[in-house]
């Protein structure tokens, strides 16, 4: 871990405090450093600013100095340096810091101009905070009751504009809430890098909406939503579906790819509602895919496995444990491990592999990258299992060699850790020569050919740990209870571990993460409870020479000397 | 501990013939035979509810018949004992209510948990529900004791209002801008 380079501060004032911030920090970030809410709708700490709702109006001040000598002048009456007030007040998304700046936000005039800015955007803004899905998490309630006048002077008929305009596949528009700070056209620009949305027609006309003949289908554009100040830009999938006052938060990690974005589950009495974007600025700053938001739907899929089969007949976990401990413990074994799975998994099977002295491999996937936040690598966790050693070289897609040595009759017996076999290139043949025991939450041909099937948690029914493609070590929580049946994968492991003969087999968080440090070299020191909730970055030198399969992404370059090799 | 003897006083002969108690008995039988009766022959004589009484919470209709909830899910929220659960819906298309877009799919109030408190009535925005006078519930079982929305709508039945929001939203999107 490098410490970064110390920026150059400067010292402003706000609201009568000093307080040093980075140079080239804007008014309303100096303020937040200060302690200061400024109000605003279309500043977004991560697009460029524009200015154009002036909600973050404030009054700004330099210190004064004499036009022909270049001093200082003071004010006799206090003795420092006169600060000269600019007459009118200035947006503060879109002035920089400079040396002696100071800002003033509790001014008479300042609260005029927050309530004169609250009453033109709220003329023609509809009545619809019951039936909107914004309420509750809207910056124009926030506001309207934080600086808003509290009652409405404006008698003539309301604007009406499209209510439900299908911007995309995703994307529903409600052009009445619009308040056209413009966040959703820039970001479309800037981050998504696909310009589909502006406006058109002028004043109370205007209007946000499609390019003719496109549409806004790109995988970022439910980024749109969260940013999305008002409820204009709603998600076709969670409009009308739960008002957000009833969703429990829990902090999560996108298995979509090895970028891990950082997110948020929203889920209600056991019921995931939707995934949202967590700010990481190393990660993915304030972004997801929009396929990332839909892996909750994988929780109550059909195929979800609910029951500890043995032979195609349902048992109980124990008898599965102790058969497949047997079925083990009969020697030739191979391990298929998962990219998958938790760094806590991957060390219990790294564990169960070395007890067994069976060879160990992981399914690699590869797809394309974005070169946003989505990375060739669709395994979330390649590196977790370079890092706890479960395998030593990158994993191939096809398990070709599995293969051989199954029709070589070297392997009678195969553990399979939430990895289709067949999919990875075995054929139903070769399936049928070995045993397989299968650890896994949904049902595939593998499960439907094991002798014994251990039905385990998705990744938001458990906690753990994943290693993104930066090596850094990311928490995941659980949003909520496991579905009846499954069985949490570390307990699972980690008596089977214990079957096979493991000296010390763990079965929870704890318990594991105390094996952890001791270990594994690189987390030596840290603790579940000591990984923050944007992650550590890992001493990866020892994995330096081999060449991942990822190209660029927001917040990654891959080593010079490698370039992407074909899958 | 000292026995204190009490001393009996023999009756007089007034007592001893027990008429003027049974007369002084009866004078306080007789006056409220000829008094009106205080109680009501229940169930077949109803009480007149005052206004301002908290009784069963309904769902009430416009003077339209429009039903007035957008499943906003506030009373949901505010209830002190979890008693209401709502699963909101979409409006489909080419309904006449299209212009409100939403609407409870599922509105249940379950009668064991509710303690009339009104908070659910006191927090609609949408004035679409009320403790009406209703104050008799009875059932044999849990799930009659759960009042789901067509038993709702029909306790609450119709009332007169103003509020005519929705109508106003309705005549705006047909009539366009007013430029």
């Amino acid at each position: 871990m490098t410490q970064p380079a110390k920026p150059d501060l400067v010292t402003v004032n706000v609201d009568g405090r000093e307080v040093s911030v980075p140079k080239g920090t804007n008014m309303i970030e100096a303020a937040r450093l200060a302690g200061v809410d400024v109000p605003h709708y279309c500043y977004h700490p991560k697009l460029t600013v524009v200015g154009n709702c002036r909600m973050c109006l404030v009054e700004m001040g330099l210190p004064a100095v004499d036009p022909a000598t270049k001093q200082p002048v003071m004010d006799p009456a206090t003795g420092k340096q006169k600060i000269n007030w600019v007459p009118r007040p200035t947006i503060a998304c879109a002035t920089n810091a400079t040396p002696g700046l100071h800002i003033r936000t509790n001014t008479p005039s300042v609260k005029d101009c927050r309530e004169g800015v609250m009453e033109f955007l709220l003329i023609n803004h509809p009545l619809d905070c019951p039936i909107c899905d914004q309420a509750g998490e809207c910056r124009l309630q926030e506001q309207s009751m934080g600086y808003g006048r509290g009652y409405s002077r404006f008698i003539e008929h309301k604007n009406v504009k499209p209510k439900r305009t299908q911007l995309g596949p995703r994307v529903t528009l409600d052009d009445e809430r619009c308040i056209l700070c413009s966040r959703c056209i820039r970001f479309c620009k800037e981050v998504a890098k696909d310009d589909v949305l502006g406006f058109v027609d002028r004043g109370s006309y205007s209007t946000l909406t499609c390019y003719p003949g496109k549409e806004l289908a790109n995988n970022y554009s439910l980024n749109t939503v969260d940013i999305c100040p008002v409820g204009a830009l709603t998600s076709t999938d969670f409009r009308f579906k739960m008002r957000v006052w009833f969703l429990k938060q829990t902090n999560s990690i996108d298995t979509e790819s090895s970028v891990g974005a950082n997110t948020v589950v929203w889920s209600r009495e056991g019921v995931i509602y939707r995934i949202t974007p967590r700010r990481n600025d190393e990660v993915n700053d304030t972004w997801m895919t929009d396929s990332g938001r839909l892996l909750f739907k994988e929780v109550r899929q059909e195929n979800r496995l609910t029951a500890v089969q043995v032979d195609g007949q349902a048992s109980s976990l124990d008898i599965a444990i102790h058969t497949a401990a047997e079925l083990l413990k009969a020697g030739s074994v191979a391990v298929v491990g998962s990219g998958r799975s938790s760094v806590e998994e991957q060390f219990l099977t790294k564990k169960i592999a070395d007890t067994l002295k069976a060879s160990t491999q992981l399914v690699a996937r590869v797809g394309q990258g974005d070169k946003i936040l989505l990375s060739a690598d669709r395994n979330p966790n390649v590196r977790g299992a370079l890092v706890t050693g479960l395998i030593n070289r990158l994993p191939e897609a096809q398990l070709s060699q599995l293969g051989a040595a199954i029709d070589a009759g070297k392997v009678k017996t195969v553990l399979a850790i939430n990895e289709d076999l067949s999919a990875a290139g075995l054929t139903q043949a070769q399936l049928g020569k070995v045993a397989i025991v299968y650890v896994g939450t949904h049902a595939n041909a593998t499960s439907a050919a094991a002798r014994v099937v251990l039905p385990t948690l998705t990744v938001f029914e458990k906690s753990g740990t994943l290693v993104n493609q930066q090596f850094r070590i990311q928490k995941f929580h659980a949003a909520i209870p496991g579905l009846a049946g499954a069985v949490n994968d570390l307990v699972v492991l980690g008596k089977l571990l214990a079957k096979v003969g493991g000296s010390s087999a763990p079965t929870d968080l704890t318990g594991v993460w105390a094996q952890l440090v001791g270990e594994v070299a690189v987390l030596a020191g840290l603790s579940f409870a000591k990984i923050s909730d944007t992650g550590v970055v890992l001493n990866a030198s020892d994995f330096a020479n081999l060449v991942f399969p990822e190209g660029e992404t927001l917040h990654y370059k891959p080593a010079a000397a490698s370039a992407p090799v074909p899958a | 501990m000292a026995v204190i003897q009490v001393d009996r006083k023999p009756l007089t002969f007034a007592e001893r013939t027990y008429i003027p108690q049974i007369l002084s008995g009866l004078k306080t039988t007789w006056k409220h035979l000829r008094s009106t009766a205080v109680t009501l022959e229940y169930p077949e004589q109803r009480p007149n509810i005052p206004p301002g009484y908290r009784g069963v919470p309904t769902l009430v209709k416009d003077p339209h018949g429009r039903e007035k909830c957008v499943s906003c899910q506030l009373c949901e929220f505010v209830c002190p004992p979890k008693a209401i659960r709502i699963t909101p819906g979409e409006i489909p298309p080419g309904s006449p209510n299209r212009q409100i877009e939403k609407a409870p799919q599922a509105f249940d109030i379950d009668m064991l948990r509710c303690i009339y408190c009104g908070f659910c009535q006191e927090v609609c925005p949408e004035e679409a529900i009320f403790l009406q006078n209703q104050y008799s519930m009875t059932g044999y079982t849990r799930e009659e004791m759960v009042n789901h929305k067509d038993k709702l709508l029909e306790l609450g039945g119709t009332l007169p209002d103003k509020h005519f929001k929705w109508e106003k939203k309705l005549h705006a999107e047909q009539e366009g801008n007013a430029h």
